[in-house]
């Protein structure tokens, strides 16, 4: 099993997302980044957990004293009956975190990948349109070259590694690039490199992958 | 406030009494609180199914529920649904409630925040893989403790901010600000709660092991 202890992570997220995600004003795609991070990251999820702490606070400093309607309530809890539910077990970490596996329908098996040109594939994952998620596999070695972003990108190794001139990503690496970042992601040589990428800028499918994709040895 | 102050109620029974690691004068010389002892309260609907304890926690929480869904930009019928579900799953889920990991109000504020997506937004909110529980059911009461501590403290923070500051914040949480918009400067010390929400984090993660 590979537990979120074993893993050291060097990049995180962004706390301006972090607060987002706690807040709900995260598009679902980087709502599913968040979570899938987090799984794996115990610093980023006490950031998490501590801005759910202020959004407690906000909560308490609402005033409104109008009458909810607690007869009401008391009648609907007459009507339910006892969650019967047991505590969650752990759950038992894979290649892929349990909220990405909810999205895939399974773990890296169960990815219907699409290849977009000279071994890189990737997979479109269902989300809400205001921004895009999406699984890429690059080859061992191979390289995406130079490109710029429009909006805000957040890349997160799930296998694998990759470097580019800003630094090296490894499990639970995230990468976020905003426009002024313009870098060439070459995947380690040793293992294929899967990676969760999140956008909120629309996919630019006919001019940007065809180009962007030459995957070269880099020996 | 018919409570009295919250340690009261914590340290009864055998077994928290066990449980309580830090030194009793630390214990006696927190400030006092006037808030009645939510987790204890959400304790009694988890283990008596409490009525009593549901509808004090109702009449606190849910009108600010109904204001925080107003706020959020939900008409009353729907902010008052809202606030009705929310208080329900309270009801229902009061098991999986950890005082070491959240205060009663950011427990709820969770459940609402969902609501919200679900209804506002309509779409999903994906939540990370669950910790689990540790082999013990009962959470660390000491620790459960300092964590409402840090909590009350954090409210009384927020109340002595400028203006300005504060209204961002209600505007980052009631979602009127895009996610572009979100600065993480919020202006309050959240180090101590992160930290202590971290212990609890490294605990649970020690018990899976
Ligand atoms: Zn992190």
């Amino acid at each position: 099993m590979m537990s979120a202890m074993k893993t050291k992570i060097k990049h995180h997220i962004e706390d301006r997302h972090l607060l987002a995600y706690s807040a709900g004003a995260l598009p679902e795609a980087f709502s599913l980044m968040v979570a899938t991070h987090i799984s794996l990251c115990d610093r980023c999820r006490a950031q998490v957990e501590a801005y759910d702490a202020l959004g407690g606070a906000v909560l308490e400093a609402v005033t409104d004293s109008s009458d909810a309607g607690l007869d009401r309530a008391l009648a609907a809890i007459d009507a339910v009956s006892p969650e019967v539910t047991p505590r969650p077990e752990p759950a038992k970490t894979g290649v892929i975190p349990a909220p990405l596996r909810d999205y895939i329908g399974g773990d890296l098996d169960a990815v219907r990948w699409r290849p977009v040109g000279l071994g890189v594939r990737q997979a479109i994952l269902p989300t809400s349109g205001e921004a895009t998620a999406r699984l890429l596999f690059i080859p061992a070695g191979a390289a995406v070259p130079d490109h710029g972003h429009r909006g805000t990108e957040l890349t997160m190794v799930l296998q694998g590694a990759f470097s580019d001139e800003t630094d090296s990503f490894a499990r639970g690496d995230v990468e976020t690039a905003d426009e002024a970042l313009n870098h060439m992601p070459v995947a380690d040589i040793s293992a294929d490199c899967i990676c969760l990428a999140v956008t909120d800028a629309p996919l630019r499918f006919n001019t940007l992958l065809p180009r962007l994709i030459q995957p070269f040895l880099r020996i | 406030m018919p409570d009295g102050p919250a340690v009261a109620v914590r340290a009864a029974g055998p077994k928290a009494k066990k449980r309580v690691r830090s030194k009793p004068q630390e214990l006696t010389t927190m400030e006092p609180s006037a808030e009645p002892d939510w987790p204890a309260l959400i304790g009694r609907i988890r283990d008596h199914r409490d009525r009593d304890a549901f509808a004090r926690l109702f009449c606190h929480f849910a009108p600010r529920i109904r204001g925080f869904m107003m706020k959020s930009g939900a008409d009353a019928t729907t902010a008052e649904e809202c606030a009705q579900d929310v208080m329900v799953t309270l009801w229902r889920k009061a098991h999986l409630f950890d005082p070491a990991r959240a205060s009663a109000a950011t427990w709820i504020f969770t459940i609402a925040r969902n609501r919200r997506i679900d209804m506002l937004r309509k779409q999903r909110r994906p939540e990370p893989e669950d910790l689990g529980w540790g082999p013990e059911p009962e959470t660390d009461q000491a620790d459960a403790l300092a964590l409402q501590q840090d909590s009350a403290r954090l409210k009384d923070a927020m109340t002595k901010l400028p203006e300005a500051q504060r209204h961002l914040i209600e505007r980052t949480y009631f979602g009127d600000l895009s996610h572009r918009e979100i600065a993480a400067e919020t202006g309050l010390p959240l180090g101590t709660i992160k930290s202590r929400i971290r212990l609890a984090l490294d605990r649970l993660r020690h018990h899976m092991k």
